[in-house]
C-alpha cells in the first residue's frame, strides 16, 4: 500500500511552475481549473442534492412545474361541518384587501370558498384565477414513513436482503480470496503456476457473457429466489487474488518458518499471521466487494425473480411499473438505498480510490 | 480518524471470526493429506467456483448456443448445429439492422457501435481534464475529487432514476430551461435526445473511477523529470506534450482499453433508465441478451446464448490486449 504514501505525498507537478515564477496571484490556468471544478461541482453534486431535498416533497409539489427548490406543501385548514382538511387559498378581495379562505369546490371558472375563521358567515362565490395557493415550508416526512411502515412495501425485508447477500458474500470473497493468496505467495508447489493463470484468466470472462449458463446451474442447484443464488457465483474474484497475493508476497517467509517451529498448523499461520498483516489489501478487497454487492443488479435481476427475496435496487425500480412512477416513494427509497454507500465513501474514501489505482492499473 | 480505525477493527473481527471457528477441522485436515498438499487445501474453494461459476458456464454457453427451443436442461434441449448463429447473421444488409432476421441484436450492434466511441472518448477526455485539475495543488483539492469520484458508488439504479427525476417532462432540466426563457422537451421519449443522454449519465456514473487511475499515474511520473525541463526553461504547454503527455501513455492506453471493455457491457443503468427505449433506440448487445434469453416469453436461451459468445469474442480480444498494454506499463 505504499501507493497511499505516493498518491498524498507527492506534491503537484504544477506547483513546481509556480515556484518558478514566483508569483502568488491567480493565472488563467489557475481560472481554468477552477471553472472546470466548479462546473463538475454544479454536474457531479447538485443532482443528488436535487434527489434528496425532492424526496421530501408531497405528491402534490413533485408534480408542480416549474418545480419549486426547496419543499413545499399547500396549507388547509379544519373548518367546522366538512369531514375533510379544506386548502387554503389567498384571494385578492374587489376592496385591495388580501384575505384567506378555504376552498369548498370548484365549479368551472368559479371556486366556492369559505372564510375558516368564520364559516357561519355563508359561502363566497370567487373567480377561480384569483386564488393564490397558501404555501409553507414543509418538509414530508411521511413519504420515508410510509415507506418503512407500508405492509404492501416490504422495506425491512429488502433491506435485510441486501444486507445479508452483502455480508455475507463479502465475508466468504475475503475468506477464500484470501485463502487462494496464501497458497499462491506462501507454498511451491507443483501446479502453482497453472492454478494462478486459470484463476486469472478468468478476468476474461466478465458476468455478462455466461449469464444463460449461470441461471441453469443456479436453477439446478435449487437456489433461484434465494440469496444464496447470487451470493455463490460471484465469490472467487480473480482482481481480489490478485491483489491480495501480491501483497502478501511482501509479508517475510521467516514468520512462517518461526510458527512451524512452534507446531503452529497451516490454518493456524494463515489467520493468526497472514491475515492481520494483510488488513490493507483485505480492506480494499472488502470494500470492493461490498460496494459491487450492495449495488450489484443484473444478477438479482435474473436470480431473485420473487418479490420476498428482492433487494434494495431490485424494490426500488418495482416503483415504476404499476400505475406509472410513484416519486414521491421513489425518491425516499432511492435516498436510503444510496445512504449506507455515502456513509462508507465518507469514512473509506481513501481505500476505495487507492484500491481502482492499484488494480485499475495492474 | 478513530471512526476509521473502528471499521477496520470490526472488518477485521467479522473475518477472523469465522477463520478461528474453522481451526479444528482445518487442523484435522492437515493431519490427514500432510503439509504438502495444504496449499491445495487453501486453493480448493476458489478453485471450485472459479470451475463452477466460471469455467462450466464458458462450456454450457457453448452448448446451449448449438441447441434450440426454450428447455432450460440442455440433455431435453435438441442440437440446431449453428441455427442460432444462422438467424443472428442473416443479414441481407448489416449496416441496415431493418433487412436482418434479428434486427433487434443488429440494433443493439448498431447503438453499440455509435454508443461505445462516443461514451469511450467523452469519458477519457472529461476525466483527464479532471485529474489534471487535481493533481494541481490548489485549495479544495480533496472536496473536489470527492465530488467526481462519489458516482462511482452509487449504485445504477440510484444513478438511472436520479436522472430520470431531473430529465422528465416537469423536471429540473425544463424548469431551468424555463427560467431561462428556452423550450423545454421530454428528453428521454426522443430516439436522439435519450441517446445523448445515456451517454451522458453513464459518462457521470463512471469517470470518477477512470480519474482516480490517470490521477495515480500523473503522481507517479518522476518529479526530476521536471526539474530538468524547468532547469531547460521549458514552457508549461512544452512541458505538458513533451513530458507530461508521453509518460502518461502507457496508463491511458490501459484506461482506453478498460473504458472500451466496461462501455460495451453496459446495461444497468439504461435498463432503468430508458430501458432500451424509445423502441430499440438505446438498447445495447447486454440488454439484447436479456430480453431475448429471460425477458421475452417464449425465453430463446439458444440466441442469447450465440449472442453472449459473440460479445465474448469481441471482449476476449480487448482484455486480451489490456493483459498486454498493462504488463508494458509495468514493465517499462
Amino acid at each position: 500500500m505504499a501507493d497511499i504514501a505516493k498518491l498524498e505525498s507527492r506534491p503537484s507537478i504544477l506547483h513546481i511552475f509556480k515556484l518558478r515564477r514566483g508569483r502568488n496571484r491567480f493565472d488563467l490556468a489557475d481560472w481554468l481549473t477552477y471553472g472546470f471544478l466548479l462546473l463538475g461541482f454544479v454536474i457531479f453534486f447538485l443532482p443528488v442534492v436535487w434527489v434528496v431535498l425532492s424526496s421530501f416533497k408531497t405528491s402534490a409539489n413533485l408534480q408542480e412545474f416549474p418545480p419549486t427548490i426547496l419543499p413545499y406543501a399547500t396549507q388547509t385548514a379544519e373548518v367546522q361541518g366538512f369531514d375533510t382538511p379544506l386548502t387554503l387559498f389567498d384571494v385578492v378581495m374587489e376592496d385591495g384587501t388580501t384575505e384567506r379562505v378555504a376552498l369548498i369546490r370548484r365549479v368551472g371558472k368559479i371556486a366556492q370558498m369559505i372564510d375558516p375563521e368564520d364559516p357561519s358567515a355563508g359561502r363566497l362565490q370567487i373567480a377561480a384565477d384569483a386564488l393564490a395557493p397558501v404555501k409553507s415550508l414543509h418538509f414530508a416526512v411521511e413519504n420515508y414513513t410510509n415507506l418503512l411502515s407500508g405492509s404492501e412495501n416490504q422495506i425491512g425485508r429488502y433491506v435485510y436482503n441486501s444486507l445479508f447477500i452483502t455480508i455475507v458474500a463479502t465475508v466468504i470473497t475475503v475468506i477464500i480470496n484470501s485463502m487462494a493468496a496464501f497458497a499462491l505467495s506462501k507454498y511451491r508447489f507443483r501446479g502453482s503456476g497453472i492454478a494462478l493463470f486459470g484463476i486469472l484468466s478468468m478476468l476474461m470472462i466478465p458476468a455478462s457473457v455466461i449469464l444463460v449458463p449461470i441461471y441453469l446451474i443456479v436453477a439446478e442447484m435449487g437456489l433461484i429466489a434465494n440469496p444464496w443464488g447470487v451470493i455463490l457465483p460471484t465469490v472467487a474474484t480473480p482482481t481480489g487474488v490478485f491483489l491480495l497475493r501480491q501483497y502478501m508476497l511482501t509479508i517475510p517467509d521467516e514468520l512462517l518458518e518461526a510458527a512451524r517451529m512452534d507446531h503452529a498448523s497451516e490454518w493456524r499461520i494463515f489467520w493468526r499471521i497472514i491475515l492481520p498483516l494483510s488488513t490493507p489489501a483485505l480492506a480494499v478487497v472488502a470494500i470492493f466487494s461490498i460496494l459491487s454487492r450492495w449495488n450489484d443488479f443484473l444478477l438479482p435481476l435474473l436470480i431473485l425473480n420473487k418479490r420476498e427475496a428482492y433487494t434494495l435496487q431490485l424494490a426500488l425500480t418495482s416503483f415504476q411499473t404499476q400505475y406509472g412512477i410513484r416519486y414521491d416513494m421513489l425518491l425516499a427509497m432511492t435516498t436510503i438505498t444510496a445512504l449506507p454507500l455515502a456513509l462508507v465513501f465518507i469514512f473509506l474514501q481513501r481505500y476505495i480510490t487507492t484500491g481502482i489505482a492499484s488494480t485499475g492499473i495492474k | 480518524m478513530p471512526a476509521r480505525l473502528d471499521v477496520a477493527e470490526i472488518g477485521h473481527q467479522i473475518i477472523t471470526l469465522p477463520a478461528r471457528a474453522m481451526e479444528p477441522l482445518m487442523a484435522g485436515l492437515q493431519r490427514l493429506v500432510g503439509i504438502k498438499r495444504m496449499p491445495w487445501v487453501f486453493l480448493l474453494p476458489n478453485l471450485v467456483a472459479v470451475l463452477l461459476f466460471c469455467l462450466l458456464p464458458v462450456f454450457i454457453n457453448i452448448v446451449f448456443s448449438l441447441t434450440g427451443s426454450d428447455r432450460l436442461y440442455p440433455a431435453e434441449r435438441p442440437f440446431v448445429g449453428t441455427a442460432n448463429y444462422d438467424i443472428l447473421l442473416a443479414c441481407q444488409n448489416y449496416l441496415d439492422p431493418a433487412s436482418c432476421k434479428a434486427d433487434l441484436f443488429w440494433r443493439a450492434v448498431q447503438n453499440s457501435m455509435i454508443f461505445v466511441p462516443i461514451q469511450v472518448v467523452g469519458m477519457v477526455t472529461v476525466s483527464t481534464i479532471a485529474a489534471l485539475c487535481l493533481n494541481r495543488s490548489l485549495p479544495g483539492r480533496g472536496f473536489f475529487r470527492g465530488v467526481f469520484f462519489f458516482p462511482v458508488m452509487l449504485s445504477p439504479v440510484v444513478v438511472a432514476y436520479t436522472w430520470q427525476w431531473i430529465l422528465q417532462r416537469n423536471g429540473a432540466l425544463n424548469g431551468i430551461l424555463s427560467w431561462a426563457g428556452l423550450p423545454g422537451s421530454n428528453w428521454l421519449a426522443d430516439p436522439q435526445s435519450a441517446f445523448f443522454w445515456a451517454i451522458f449519465v453513464t459518462i457521470w456514473a463512471h469517470m470518477g473511477f477512470y480519474t482516480v487511475i490517470i490521477l495515480a499515474g500523473l503522481q507517479a511520473i518522476p518529479k526530476d523529470v521536471y526539474e530538468a525541463a524547468k532547469m531547460d526553461s521549458a514552457s508549461n504547454w512544452r512541458t505538458f506534450t513533451a513530458i507530461t503527455l508521453p509518460l502518461l501513455k502507457p496508463i491511458m492506453l490501459v484506461v482506453f482499453v478498460l473504458c472500451i471493455i466496461r462501455s460495451v457491457q453496459t446495461f444497468d443503468e439504461l435498463y432503468v433508465l430508458t430501458g432500451g427505449g424509445p423502441g430499440s433506440a438505446t438498447m445495447l448487445i447486454v440488454q439484447y441478451i436479456y430480453e431475448v434469453g429471460f425477458a421475452v416469453q417464449p425465453r430463446n436461451f439458444g440466441l442469447a446464448a450465440s449472442a453472449s459468445l459473440l460479445l465474448g469474442l469481441v471482449l476476449i480480444l480487448f482484455t486480451a490486449v489490456q493483459m498486454l498494454l498493462s504488463r508494458k506499463s509495468n514493465n517499462g
